[in-house]
């Protein structure tokens, strides 16, 4: 029978695997953050290791090809001193003959702890932790990073950890997000994240054809044009445009992409005088956002990243432990 | 063989009946209802106490897999699962592999299916060769060998005026046609419906409008051609709206639709469970209610099963590249039947939409017990609870959206032509 | 049979006096979260001398981890001067089982290597699993084996001592 209750929890509403920030319990996201405030000083030290996840081991198993965050997850089960494999799956397993349960089946077989899988099929992650959970494994725990077009929650925790870091509190924050909502699992997981946390307003600014349908049963505000979506905003955070839009029918040009929707200085000046400007990386300087706002005193895309390893060292941990 | 089916509750919605009562067979046909013809013996007694006692049920759409695909499902298995569902006559799609686009091919089918002895197979052939949508098929050659209609299945047809020329190939013929009202290329790399859900899971969506402007251009041509057209699996509430207003103007289009959307709406999809991944897409709770409503006022002719076994390997994958399709011939009966219970509509008009209607549509003068009547006769126990497992289903495809359901409605005996085919 | 706990200021000036003179006088106080944090905040006022004060979270070094998880909303770690070729001295509340100490020690040791490391505690109540032993004790208490001491501190900055059941706290 198809299960019904959240499968991220175990039977006791503890963590067993990170899948998505949909329906997350705001408790659950706030301890997480919480736990990863302290990991962000453990990378200033000489020796940036702590012993939690000795003795496991966490398979990096990515389908997508993506050296960025592939990186980002080993290092930080490194400075868990868990040990790590990385299995870059680039094509589609089909191709090669096994199917993706037959490659966790084989993964479990040699003592995996830990999957790490990104994916280019949204739902992926959830089969897997399904399968796990039908034949009693679960003691082997699932972090989603990145399904397809559905959700990259560890890339959505850095963003809600980065705000609150230098916003405080989310409940007198508007935050726009700006770009490709219809394809980007950072803005599912984001929005997801931001409204559970009581965010005051969260707003997706973007043309008709990068918006999903009933992108508003979401619980955000929609503007097409740009300038009257920063108004006033606390947070701008610009998401990738990935090149592939640009020769569909989405979309006639990048350049004329960045006319209505990139960001520069001058846009920048209706948000708020202190508001903060994020991206998820990596970058397409002068499609979406500016050289100089990238480089600019707004931004906090470098400290994105530190702050990244810090709540995936977060996650891992506390799933470990449950 | 004289059978006499004694005290059952008779429901034969062609001849309004609906009543405990005998039925008497001999010869392969209805002999007799009510009394037993002079110098009666019966050969074989069933005891159709607390059953009733239906003609059995056809369904118009119901995937066999041979040839080519027998590793999804055979004959032999999907024969059985049909007698198991009370299932007496269905019809094939043509997307075996290869297509049913050569008599040859139609000729062997139904000589294994008869060979078989169980339910009666309709194939329904290509309309282009291949499938492909380019050249259209031998059609006086495929109805001679036995195809009741011609169909592109799922397959795409994207050139309009292929399709035109196919119509009026048909319409000369007096040939049916039966299309699946899908613009190709609006639902192009979609798998789910488009909406709130695909949405939130992000997924590829597939609009209404690709259901309603492949009606618009169907009734356009239908229009032009006076062709018979059969829409096959409506899906959405505008769609229903579009089939209530042409019929109204006289077209001759007849429609159906599947049961699992009868049922069950996108949220259903949950946590990307593969077994709602279907062609067409599972839609909203507006588009179902539409659906039960067109039913019940006859702008829906008739309910299929839609019946697509899929092997494990081909589900059990993420959500868009698990191959869309459920088992459905043992389900069509008790699912039927938990439509009319909650819609609380008579058993009889309930049982009308996959009995006499699929009949009518198909051109079969089975579907009833009527005096002279095929005895295709199906007796279940309407009160009968079964839990929908693997090992409850004769069909090699396990998969369904309706995986660990209860529900009511098991068949007892099923008959064809006659003799008794199944039994439990 | 219920204990009689001292008061815990007393406790803790006898301690300092224990401390006064027999410290470096360039040692470092590195109080253990949270009750050892409080503490060594109280003593750097009561030695004289300059004894820069730093902090310790010992939730990633604990050795209960796959049994109990991690530890809800661990503090961070602060220790402002330079670990290694330090004397220090590691403060904490209550000294038990030993495994807290032994857990600050390994995570000390991965900032820099100290030149030696002393150990103070308030209350020392025996029953240890590990070869550790206390250079500065406030005093020794005999406590039941489902019973826990806890130090608290009250909003004036007042410390005080009690006893509560053991439960699910962490044993240090």
């Amino acid at each position: 029978m198809h299960p019904v209750r959240n499968p991220q929890l175990n039977d006791d509403g503890e963590l067993q695997h990170l899948l998505t920030l949909e329906g997350l319990p705001r408790e659950v996201i706030g301890r997480i953050l919480d736990t990863a405030v302290p990991f962000v000083s453990i990378a200033e030290r000489d020796v940036k290791k702590v012993p939690l996840l000795r003795g496991k081991t966490v398979f990096n198993l990515f389908f997508e090809n993506s050296t960025r965050t592939r990186t980002t997850f080993e290092i930080a089960a490194k400075r868990l001193s868990a040990d790590v494999i990385n299995l870059n799956i680039g094509v589609s397993s089909t191709t090669k003959g096994e199917t993706l349960l037959d490659t966790i089946d084989n993964l479990v077989a040699m003592n995996a702890d830990m999957f790490i899988v990104r994916h280019g099929q949204s739902g992926a992650p959830h089969l897997i932790a399904q399968h796990l959970s039908a034949g009693r494994r679960s003691h082997i725990h699932v972090v989603n990073a990145g399904d397809g077009r559905h959700q990259h929650p560890t890339q959505g925790l850095l963003d809600l950890f980065t705000i609150r870091h230098y916003k405080r509190d989310f409940r007198e924050l508007t935050v726009a997000i700006v770009g490709d909502v219809l394809h980007s699992r950072v803005a599912r997981s984001l929005i997801h994240g931001l409204t559970t946390l009581g965010t005051a307003e969260v707003r997706v600014i973007g043309p008709q054809t990068l918006l999903p349908t009933a992108v508003e049963s979401l619980g955000v505000q929609v503007f097409r044009d740009m300038h009257e979506g920063l108004a006033g905003c606390d947070v701008v955070v610009m998401l990738r445009l990935q090149s592939e839009r640009m020769k569909g029918s989405l979309l006639p040009s990048s350049g004329e992409f960045f006319k209505h929707y990139g960001l520069t200085a001058e846009k920048l000046r209706l948000a708020k005088p202190d508001a903060i400007v994020m991206h998820p990386g990596p970058m397409n300087r002068g499609v979406e956002i500016d050289s100089a706002v990238a480089d600019g005193s707004h931004s906090v895309i470098l400290p994105q990243v530190t702050f990244g390893i810090a709540v995936r060292m977060a996650v891992m941990s506390i799933l470990a432990g449950n | 063989m004289r059978i006499e089916i004694r005290d059952g509750r008779l429901v034969d919605p062609a001849n309004a009946v609906d009543g405990r009562t005998t039925l008497y067979i001999e010869g392969g046909k209805v002999a007799a209802v009510g009394e037993a013809p002079r110098g009666w013996r019966a050969e074989r007694l069933l005891d159709a106490g607390g059953l009733v006692v239906c003609p059995g049920l056809i369904d118009v759409s119901a995937r066999l897999r041979e040839p080519g695909l027998e590793h999804k499902a055979t004959l032999e298995s999907e024969m059985t699962a049909a007698l198991a569902g009370g299932v007496t006559s269905l019809a094939c799609p043509p997307d075996t592999d290869p297509p049913l686009d050569e008599p040859g091919l139609v000729e062997m089918l139904k000589h294994r299916a008869r060979s078989l002895h169980g339910a009666h197979v309709y194939p329904i052939g290509a309309l282009t060769v291949g499938l492909k949508g380019e050249a259209i098929t031998e059609m006086g050659e495929l109805s001679e060998a036995g195809c009741v209609a011609f169909s592109q299945a799922d397959a795409v047809l994207g050139d309009t005026q292929v399709l035109l020329r196919a119509l009026q190939y048909a319409g000369s013929f007096g040939y049916a046609v039966w299309l699946r009202p899908q613009d190709a290329t609006l639902a192009r790399g979609g798998v789910a419906h488009d909406g709130e859900v695909a949405t939130r899971l992000g997924l590829s969506a597939i609009p209404s409008f690709a259901e309603t402007v492949a009606l618009d251009t169907i009734f356009e041509l239908v229009r032009a051609t006076g062709v018979r057209v059969h829409l096959a699996r409506l899906s959405t509430h505008e769609g229903v709206a579009r089939v209530r207003q042409a019929k109204k103007q006289g077209l001759p289009i007849t429609c159906d639709v599947a049961i699992h959307h009868v049922h069950l709406c996108d949220v259903d999809i949950g946590w990307f469970n593969a077994n709602c991944h279907l062609v067409p897409p599972l839609r909203g709770t507006r588009d179902r209610q539409a659906l039960r409503a067109g039913l019940a006022d006859g702008t829906i002719d008739l309910i299929c099963s839609d019946h697509a076994p899929v092997d494990d390997d081909a589900k059990q994958l993420p959500f868009a590249e698990a191959e869309p399709g459920a088992t459905g011939l043992e389900l069509l009966l008790p699912l039927t039947l938990k439509w009319a219970q909650e819609e609380r509509l008579a058993l009889s008009a309930a049982l009308a939409r996959v009995t006499v209607a699929p009949a009518r549509v198909l051109g079969l003068s089975s579907g009833h017990l009527g005096i002279g009547a095929e005895a295709d006769v199906c007796m279940f126990d309407p009160l009968a609870p079964w839990r929908v497992e693997p090992s409850a289903l004769r069909s090699q495809g396990k998969n369904t959206p309706f995986l660990g359901f209860e529900l009511s409605g098991r068949v007892r005996y099923t008959l064809v032509g006659g003799q008794v085919a199944y039994e439990l | 049979m219920p204990v009689s706990l001292p008061d815990a200021e007393s406790v803790l000036e006898r301690l300092a006096g224990r401390m006064r003179g027999a410290i470096a006088h360039d040692a470092k106080l590195v109080g253990i979260y949270s009750g050892g944090a409080w503490l060594a905040e109280r003593l750097a006022r009561m030695i004289p001398g300059e004894h820069p004060v730093g902090y310790i979270d010992v939730s990633f070094y604990r050795d209960d981890y796959a049994e109990r998880g991690l530890r809800a909303n661990p503090a961070t770690t602060s220790l402002p001067f330079e670990v290694g070729s330090s004397r220090i001295v590691l403060v904490d509340d209550v000294l038990y089982t030993g495994r807290s100490v032994r857990a600050a020690i390994n995570e000390l040791f991965d900032y820099g290597r100290p030149q030696a490391i002393e150990l103070a505690v308030l209350i020392d109540r025996g029953g240890r699993e590990l070869p550790i032993d206390a250079t500065y004790v406030g005093e020794r208490l005999a406590v039941a084996h489902d019973a826990s001491v806890v130090l608290k501190r009250s909003e004036d900055g007042r410390l005080a001592l009690s006893l509560e059941k053991a439960g699910d706290a962490p044993r240090a």
